[in-house]
């Protein structure tokens, strides 16, 4: 039993131990030192109180956008779109801010309101080419993604141009009472972005657990061939969790206008998206973990904005260590399942082939 | 033939290039029954590679070994998971799409934006001078004939040899073929390698041919999407797969035609969005079963001999893992 518990924690330390040394390996191969990207990094997270709020300030979109993705990851759909519905949830903001004339807490509940009703149109496409024309969702995701960021981009160049010239790179600045309040100038964090994360992780967990409509989800995303059969209406489930996670995003993408930038600007959702797919990769589908995790992935990604100025690295150095992590704790889960001897495996193998090769080895 | 149109065609013939390699490649993994999904991350990471190894060791011909290894470096992590591990193929495709990139653009930013060798154009005698035809197809770097042998050798390989039928079997029916003698996992390494070295050659076509050079954002952002959608239009079928991929080039020269004319007024950025909207089309018209649905009007003789290449059938056993008995 001890030997168990040693292998359990060996396995989940090993992965992160061996994407910090290949990480530092990486960085003394383009001529730096691990130690000052170290604290280059620690300090760009945790400097003072602003770069604090620039960790919070990547969580909150990053927590939302993970969450969604385990509704969607719950019915065993790959809702990679999710950059795209943040975009287009972004767009539909931007577009309140900049042409609605209401009161400051109206406009923003109303702010909020378009860019979910955007991240959940958009998400709806996903679900209408995959439960319609059978266009898998990754690649109709994919693509989604890159038509959202060339209409961002046209409306910032054309339509929705600052009224000193559009050079494709943000809209005008939106007015005071259109952009969410911060918390205070030396803490610039949302305290209505907070309350919203927390909303959503308290639903999120809710629904998936406590009703009919997450058990529909899990029945269709574990086999949704015999939850069909069950009566599980399967089509509605698989579009039903899209929208969800398509209006969590949105909400998501309507902070990165609303609060980080107060304006819109061109691949605005930069990766978060992405980097919440890796997130619930790594945490499976546990909504407090994966906001946990969330957090660990804000620090690094905030850290590291500091690099160039402090070291004149590419901040993609954040992504390395990310995309390291998750691969080999991949890799270490499968490594672990050999060990622990197959035949207690959670996983059924394709019993459908060990039956063929038994029987053609007896004619045979 | 008028002169400007033959320079247009030309340059589809080298811009589909890269999707040509890349989409062959990724046929033979998935024939075999793997998905590489990381095409659109190790394009990159193998065009940056292919690029700094020609710039500093000054030969273009190390430049691309070197690529072609790290193409092949990635699908052996793809294989060494989903067959060895077992753990799902999407995932750490995807994983790997976003890791190779981040490497590709850490790595390389020293060396953006600074020029560095380029394949020798290199027109073929004789066949150079067919007109129009030759100006087209035969007046290219050594990558583009390449292509062509490509194209030529997996088709013939996948349906007329004994290899090939191996090949697809262990794609289609991985049990049966097993049953046959065939060591399936091994076989699929072997093809998964072989694909993604032309993955890594692909992305070396882009940076010492087409778009010479390495930049952050890199040129290629997107076309490894694009080149595994090709695969799915082209029904796994090699000769489809390069009707694509010219498809996808020609739409791109168009669009670029249509920015130069002062007569078309359509914003720019709006055209960027025209192969993502082609994409979607495809993979309807795909999916829906249209492709199919011409069999049916055609011809009986015709029929029979357009079948292999009108269907669009992913293997049966793509994507999933064998466990052999």
């Amino acid at each position: 039993m001890k030997n168990r518990t040693l292998l359990t924690v060996g396995f989940a330390l090993l992965p992160i131990i061996a994407s910090v040394a290949i990480t530092a390996l990486l960085i003394v191969a383009v001529g730096s030192n691990p130690g000052d990207v170290f604290v280059a990094v620690t300090e760009g997270a945790f400097r003072d109180s602003r770069a604090f709020a620039g960790v919070i300030n990547f969580w909150i979109p990053l927590a939302l956008c993970s969450l969604g993705l385990i509704v969607t990851f719950t019915a065993g759909l790959w809702n990679i779109g999710v950059e795209g519905q943040m975009m287009i949830g972004a767009v539909f903001a931007a577009y309140g801010a900049l042409f609605i004339d209401l009161p400051g807490p109206v406009l923003i509940l109303v702010e909020i309101l378009l860019a979910m009703l955007g991240g959940g149109l958009w998400a709806a496409l996903v679900g209408f080419l995959k439960t319609r024309l059978a266009v898998h969702e990754i690649f109709g995701g994919v693509a989604l993604n890159a038509l959202a960021n060339v209409w961002a981009i046209y409306l910032i160049s054309g339509p929705w141009a600052p009224p000193s010239g559009g050079t494709a790179q943000a809209t005008a600045p939106f007015k005071d009472t259109a952009v969410l309040p911060a918390i205070s100038p030396e803490f610039p964090v949302s305290l209505i972005a907070l309350l919203l994360v927390t909303a959503t992780l308290v639903i999120v967990s809710f629904a998936l657990s406590g009703t009919r409509w997450g058990l529909q989800l899990k029945a269709t995303g574990k086999n949704s061939r015999s939850a069909l059969l069950l009566g599980v209406p399967t089509t509605r489930s698989a579009m039903s969790a899209l929208i969800v996670c398509g209006m969590v995003a949105g909400i998501a993408g309507s902070y990165r206008v609303l609060f980080t930038y107060e304006s819109l600007r061109p691949l605005v959702s930069g990766g978060i998206g992405f980097l919440a797919l890796l997130v619930v990769l790594l945490v499976g589908l546990r909504p407090l973990f994966a906001v946990i995790v969330g957090f660990a992935f804000a620090v690094i990604l905030a850290g590291s904005t500091r690099l160039k100025v402090a070291l004149q690295l590419d901040q993609s150095l954040a992504g390395v260590l990310q995309g390291f992590i998750v691969l080999l704790v991949l890799l270490s889960n499968g490594l672990r399942q050999r060990f622990t001897s197959d035949s207690t495996s959670s996983e059924t193998p394709n019993t459908t082939t060990t039956v063929e090769i038994q029987r053609t080895q007896e004619h045979g | 033939m008028d002169e400007s149109l033959i320079n247009i065609l030309n340059s589809v013939v080298a811009n589909a290039t890269p999707l040509v390699i890349a989409g062959i490649g990724e046929t033979i993994t998935e024939r075999a029954g793997v998905t590489n999904l990381s095409l659109d991350g190790s394009l990159a990471l193998a065009a940056m590679i292919g690029f700094v190894a020609a710039l500093t060791t000054g030969s273009v011909a190390l430049g691309l070994i070197a690529a072609m290894i790290a193409g092949a470096v990635v699908a052996l992590i793809v294989a060494l998971a989903g067959i060895e591990l077992r753990q799902d193929q999407v995932a750490v495709g995807f994983v790997l799409t976003l890791l190779t990139a981040d490497l590709a653009q850490f790595l390389g930013q020293d060396y953006t934006r600074i020029p560095g060798p380029t394949l020798p154009y290199v027109p073929i005698p004789v066949l150079k001078d067919i007109p129009v035809v030759g100006e087209i197809f035969f007046n290219h770097e050594p990558l583009v004939y390449f292509s062509y042998f490509l194209i030529f050798v997996t088709w013939y390989v996948l349906f007329h040899t004994r290899t090939g039928l191996s090949l697809r079997a262990i794609g289609e029916r991985p049990a049966a073929a097993f049953a046959r003698g065939t060591n399936v996992n091994r076989q699929r390494y072997l093809y998964t390698l072989i694909g993604g070295a032309l993955v890594g050659l692909a992305g070396a076509a882009y940076s010492l041919a087409v778009k010479p050079g390495w930049s952050t954002p890199p040129v290629m952002r997107g076309d490894g999407w694009i080149a595994l959608a090709i695969v799915i239009f082209g029904g796994w079928h090699p000769f489809r797969v390069v009707l694509g991929a010219y498809l996808f080039a020609g739409l791109r020269s168009l669009s670029s035609a249509i920015q130069r004319s002062p007569d078309i007024q359509i914003p720019l950025v709006l055209l960027n969005g025209l192969p993502w909207l082609l994409m979607i089309i495809t993979l309807v018209l795909v999916s829906s079963g249209a492709i199919e649905r011409l069999l049916q009007i055609m011809p009986r003789p015709l029929q029979k001999a357009m079948r292999g290449v009108l269907r669009s059938d992913p293997p049966a056993a793509l994507g999933t893992r064998f466990d052999e008995g």
